[in-house]
C-alpha cells in the first residue's frame, strides 16, 4: 500500500497529458474512477489494454482498426469505386457519423506543411497513387479542411493524379446549415456564392 | 508595453490546446510572434490563416517577453483556396518573409508592397511579374539590392542581358565575352521594358533564388529555399 499514492500520482499525471484534461480534471477523474473501481476503472483498465495490444493502423487506407486492414475496407460493399481522401482518422469519423458516404477512405496523416517540413512522402500520397492504380477507383473525393494547408495539399494531390483516369472532386465550401450570414466571414460567403447553384 | 498595428499572418502554429502562437508582418513592427488566446478554437481558425489581414493588439509585461496577441480580421484571402496558383503565391510569400525578414524590424514599403502583391494574386493575370518585382525588393530590404542600371564593365545602361552571380550588377550582351555562359540571363521584364511571358519571369526567379540562397543561408542553416517558393516555380513552369 505504500506504493499506491505515488502510482496514483503516477496515473494523474498520465491522464493529465490526454487532450481536454490538465492536472485538477485528471485527479478529478481519477478520484471518480477510485471511488468506482469496479463499474469503471476496472472495465476501463481491461478495455485499455486489449485495445492497446489489438488497434492497428489499416495498411490500406491508415484507419485505425483491429486487423491489418479496417472493416470499412474488408467490406465488399464499400468497393464503389469512390475514394473519399480524409487528413486524419477524426476527419474519417466525422464522415463516416454523417453516413452519407458509402466509399472507402484514404487517411493522409496530416497536410502539406513547409512550416514544419512535411512534404509528400511524410504523407501517404504515393500510396494513395498507388491504390488509384490498382484498385480500379473511378472517383477520388478530396475532403480536406478548407484551410491553407488543406487546400494547398488537395491541389497537390489532383496535380498528382492529373492523367490517372480518375475523377477528382472536392467538398463544396460555403454556408453551413444553421449558418448565419451576418456572422461569416467574407471568404466563406465569397466561396458560397461562387459555388452557388440553381434553386 | 503594448501596441496596435495592421498585419499580415504569416505562420500560426497551435500552442497547447486552446491557443495559437502565430507569427504576422505588421506595418511598424515588422515581422513579430505572439500568443493568441483561444487561437486554435473554432471561431479563430478561418481568422488564422495565412496571409489574412489582421488588426492586431499586443502586450506584454516586458519588451523581450513573447507577448499576447488580440486580432481582429481585417480581410481574408480565403478567396484564393480555390486557385491553384494563386494560393502557392501565397505560400511562397509567406514562407519567404517568415525565412527571411529578421524579427521585430519594420519594413514599412515591403508590408505596403506585400499587401499588394497579395490583393494582385488570382486578381490580375500580371502577378507572376508582380511577384518577381516583390522578390527583387525582398532583396533589398535584406541587404543585398542588385544594380541593373548599368553594365558592370563598361558602364554602359544599353543591351544589358546578364547579372553576375557573385555581385548582383548588369552586364551587358557585348561585355561578357566568354563569361556569358557563367553568368545569370537578365530579362527585359526586371529592367521594366514591358510586359513579361513565363520564360522570363522564370529567368528573373533564378537570378532572385540564387541570391537569395546565398543571402539567406546563415538563416537557412543549409536548408534550401523554402518548399513553397519551389512549388511556385514548378506551378508557374506548367502553366507556361
Amino acid at each position: 500500500m505504500a506504493d499506491a499514492p505515488q502510482r496514483i500520482e503516477q496515473l494523474i499525471d498520465l491522464m493529465a497529458r490526454l487532450p481536454g484534461l490538465g492536472p485538477r480534471s485528471a485527479r478529478r477523474a481519477v478520484l471518480l474512477m477510485l471511488k468506482k473501481r469496479g463499474a469503471v476503472m476496472a472495465p476501463l483498465a481491461q478495455v485499455m489494454a486489449e485495445v492497446a495490444l489489438t488497434a492497428r493502423d489499416c495498411l490500406r487506407c491508415g484507419n485505425i482498426g483491429d486487423a491489418d486492414l479496417c472493416a470499412i475496407c474488408r467490406d465488399e460493399r464499400r468497393a464503389t469505386g469512390e475514394v473519399c481522401v480524409v487528413e486524419n482518422v477524426a476527419d474519417l469519423w466525422a464522415m463516416e457519423r454523417g453516413g452519407a458516404f458509402k466509399g472507402r477512405y484514404h487517411v493522409l496523416g496530416g497536410t502539406l506543411s513547409a512550416l514544419d517540413a512535411v512534404g509528400p512522402a511524410e504523407l501517404r500520397i504515393p500510396l494513395l497513387v498507388e491504390r488509384v492504380a490498382d484498385e480500379g477507383i473511378s472517383e477520388v473525393i478530396l475532403a480536406l479542411n478548407a484551410t491553407v494547408d488543406g487546400q494547398t495539399t488537395a491541389h497537390y494531390i489532383a496535380e498528382v493524379l492529373e492523367g490517372a483516369g480518375v475523377a477528382i472532386t472536392s467538398l463544396a465550401q460555403g454556408v453551413p446549415v444553421g449558418g448565419e450570414l451576418d456572422y461569416l466571414d467574407d471568404g466563406t460567403i465569397g466561396a458560397a456564392l461562387r459555388a452557388r447553384r440553381r434553386f | 508595453m503594448d501596441w496596435r498595428d495592421e498585419g499580415v499572418l504569416l505562420t500560426m502554429r497551435r500552442h497547447g490546446e486552446s491557443a495559437a502562437i502565430i507569427e504576422v508582418f505588421t506595418v511598424a513592427h515588422g515581422r513579430h510572434a505572439g500568443v493568441v488566446r483561444g487561437g486554435a478554437s473554432r471561431r479563430m481558425s478561418p481568422i488564422l490563416q495565412p496571409g489574412a489581414q489582421l488588426d492586431v493588439s499586443w502586450r506584454a509585461r516586458l519588451e523581450d517577453h513573447i507577448g499576447i496577441f488580440t486580432v481582429e480580421p481585417v480581410r481574408s484571402r480565403a478567396g484564393l483556396l480555390g486557385d491553384r496558383l494563386a494560393l502557392a503565391g501565397l505560400n511562397a510569400i509567406c514562407a519567404l518573409l517568415h525565412v527571411a525578414l529578421p524579427e521585430r524590424a519594420a519594413h514599412p514599403h515591403l508590408w505596403v508592397m506585400t499587401v499588394a502583391l497579395l490583393d494582385a494574386l488570382g486578381a490580375s493575370p500580371d502577378w507572376p511579374l508582380a511577384y518577381l518585382r516583390w522578390e527583387v525588393l525582398l532583396l533589398e530590404e535584406v541587404g543585398f539590392g542588385l544594380d541593373l542600371t548599368r553594365c558592370a564593365v563598361t558602364g554602359t545602361r544599353d543591351d544589358l542581358a546578364f547579372v553576375s552571380p557573385r555581385t548582383g550588377r548588369a552586364v551587358a550582351r557585348g561585355a561578357a565575352g566568354d563569361w556569358a555562359d557563367r553568368l545569370l540571363p537578365l530579362p527585359a521584364c526586371m529592367l521594366g521594358q514591358g510586359g513579361a511571358d513565363r520564360v522570363e519571369i522564370a529567368q528573373g526567379l533564378a537570378i532572385t533564388g540564387h541570391f537569395l540562397t546565398r543571402e539567406l543561408a546563415p538563416l537557412l542553416h543549409g536548408r534550401p529555399l523554402p518548399e513553397a517558393r519551389a512549388r511556385l516555380l514548378e506551378l508557374l513552369a506548367r502553366s507556361a
